[in-house]
């Protein structure tokens, strides 16, 4: 079989285990000469099973390209991704494919990542007819439950994306990911979109579903309040590297890290919005 | 079902609409079927004013408008001066050849645009894209009439296909199987003209939709899901590409239509085209009027097709009626 990567800790068996990972973007300029864009540059991390990573950093700093190739949507140039004792950078397009169904991206504008042909009822549905094992009755009824867990209500089983609340869109983006029971959920700025109050109704539900479905998540922002909320543990990074890796109290409060200490200085209300117990 | 209406109260008004304009500009065309008889010294001049006035000619403008229209409802679409003979018995029958052969040529040529189009936007800038581009444009240079030439000399030289009509002497008296055979024979030349003339435009229109859908997170996240890469591109991409192309499909039988009468012309192929060609030379007025106005028909027949599609494949058009 293949060689188990040495887990840190010793504590827990990672769920996702990232070693030095490389993504290099080829391009033409307009001379024709041939650029190199270094996306992640030895990308390193774990994240435990039913735990919270949040990765932050400014734009360009390679977080959604990360997602990417996490999800299998991206083919990493170098490095590993270990997942189930599989390394997924190395498998084949085809193999990829079906690990895809584990890992779960929910993007940040949810009107243009659902299909605007389809009904609620039917976005949710698509997962299932792709896997083929359930009746249509089945189906339906495991649509309803989605919708249910994820509250929306039956009177928004017919409408069509474009007549939903960025809310409602988001929530439902969020059950079609469910519906195809994925280890982990990867959040690529996923709340960004969303204004204050159904932020925070938003990253409420995603607790309920880690506390009720001991879901992994990473999440990818570059809201510091949101991070501290939600995460317990803290990537932040800067031009393709993470600069500071640690539990999220720890970064927040006692980082030595300069760009962890720039993005916290970038977010004046943080003290205040930060949940109690992480105040000393 | 309200959509509908509106659709086909949309084609009758416009078809009312070509018909005045093709009756107005065709009156206001210098000379007419009986200039020639004048100048003839063996008909008398009597004969001619005669004629003139048997055939209503000599009638103010709207009279002679509401005359024809008359005739169409009735079925006959005016008289032809030349053949002596209602127009549609005439029209009808061509225009049945002419439809044989723009349906199939258009069908075929989607059939192979889609994936080549499909192809060429998934493999984006790469070595596909780059060959499919490269012959689209190739072709895209050359007109029609040149492709029509060269191609029956092919047939000339080769002898594979028979270079011109519908069909063999003595196509009654063969089978089924071989009447089908004659037929697909006669039909391949002008079909292939027909698709080569109209392809680069439709391969070109499909990869620019599809390419644009490609991009659209909600692909991505379909490919997350782990669908496999021919449903992705041909259940997703393309359906989400379809409304431009649908647009186009109504255009493109239009186009194909108009294009086919030059390709008839050459191929001599027993449809409107060769038909029209005459008539106009003639000066046949009332023959001349029922082939535009039947061309005016397809081409609406084409884009109503078109619309009520659209309709069926796109709910968020049933939702903004429904809001109205």
């Amino acid at each position: 079989m293949n060689p188990e990567p040495s887990t840190n800790d010793g504590c827990m068996q990672p769920l996702i285990q990232v070693e030095n990972l490389v993504k290099r973007y080829a391009k033409r300029s307009l001379s024709g000469q041939r650029e190199e864009k270094l996306a992640l540059d030895g990308v390193t991390f774990s994240v435990s099973p039913g735990t919270t990573l949040a990765v932050v950093g400014e734009s360009g700093s390679g977080k959604s390209t990360l997602a990417l190739c996490l999800a299998c949507l991206e083919r990493a140039t170098s490095g590993s991704i270990w997942l189930n004792g599989e390394n997924i950078v190395q498998l084949s397009e085809e193999e990829r494919r079906k690990v895809r169904p584990q890992i779960q991206l929910i993007f940040q504008d949810p009107a243009s990542s659902l299909n605007p042909r389809w009904n609620a009822l039917e976005i949710v549905t698509e997962p299932f007819v792709l896997q083929g094992k359930w009746k249509r009755e089945e189906m339906v009824q495991r649509a309803h439950s989605l919708l249910e867990q994820v509250s929306l209500s039956p009177e928004f089983y017919t409408r069509l994306p474009l007549e939903l609340s960025g809310g409602q869109r988001q929530r439902l983006a969020i059950a079609r990911a469910l519906a195809l029971e994925p280890k982990l959920l990867i959040l690529d700025e996923a709340l960004s979109a969303l204004d204050c109050s159904v932020q925070g109704q938003i990253g409420n539900l995603l607790l309920e579903l880690q506390s009720s479905l001991g879901m992994t998540y990473i999440f990818i922002t570059h809201n510091l309040a949101m991070a501290a909320h939600l995460a317990d543990t803290v990537a932040v990074m800067n031009r393709g590297r993470i600069v500071d890796l640690g539990p999220s109290e720890t970064v927040w409060k006692h980082s030595e890290c300069h760009t962890t200490r720039q993005l916290l200085a970038a977010t004046p209300g943080l003290k205040r919005s930060l949940p109690t117990g992480l105040e000393r | 079902m309200r959509y509908v209406l509106r659709r086909t109260a949309h084609v009758l008004f416009l078809l009312i609409g070509v018909s005045i304009l093709a009756f107005l500009f065709s009156t206001l065309a210098p000379g007419n079927y009986f200039d020639e008889m004048r100048l003839n010294p063996q008909i008398a001049p009597e004969t001619v004013v005669a004629l003139r006035s048997q055939y209503g000619l000599d009638r103010p403008l709207p009279w002679r408008y509401a005359s024809w229209l008359n005739s169409v409802v009735r079925g006959q679409m005016g008289f032809s001066f030349a053949y002596n003979s209602a127009v549609a018995p005439l029209l009808l029958p061509r225009a049945g050849n002419t439809l044989l052969l723009t349906i199939t040529a258009t069908l075929l040529a989607w059939g192979i645009a889609l994936p080549l189009g499909v192809c060429s936007a998934e493999q984006l800038g790469r070595v596909p894209d780059r060959l499919i581009s490269w012959a689209t444009a190739a072709l895209l240079v050359i007109p029609d009439l040149a492709l029509a030439l060269g191609l029956l000399v092919l047939a000339v030289k080769t002898g594979w296909f028979p270079a011109g009509g519908l069909a063999s002497v003595g196509f009654e008296s063969l089978s089924l199987i071989h009447k089908i055979r004659d037929l697909a024979l006669h039909m391949t030349l002008p079909v292939v003209a027909l698709v080569l003339s109209v392809l680069p435009l439709l391969v070109r229109h499909v990869r620019a939709a599809v390419a644009d859908v490609l991009d659209a997170p909600f692909i991505l996240a379909a490919r997350g899901h782990g669908i496999p890469r021919r449903t992705l591109l041909y259940r997703y991409a393309l359906r989400a590409a379809a409304n431009p192309l649908i647009s186009l499909f109504g255009f493109s039988l239009g186009v194909l239509l108009s294009g086919s009468l030059l390709i008839e012309v050459v191929m001599s192929w027993p449809g409107l085209g060769p038909l029209l060609l005459e008539a106009i030379l003639a000066r046949d007025l009332y023959l001349v009027l029922g082939g535009v106005l039947l061309s005016g028909l397809f081409l609406a027949g084409g884009n109503f097709l078109a619309d009520i599609l659209l309709y069926w494949v796109d709910p968020r058009i049933r939702t903004e009626g429904h809001a109205q």
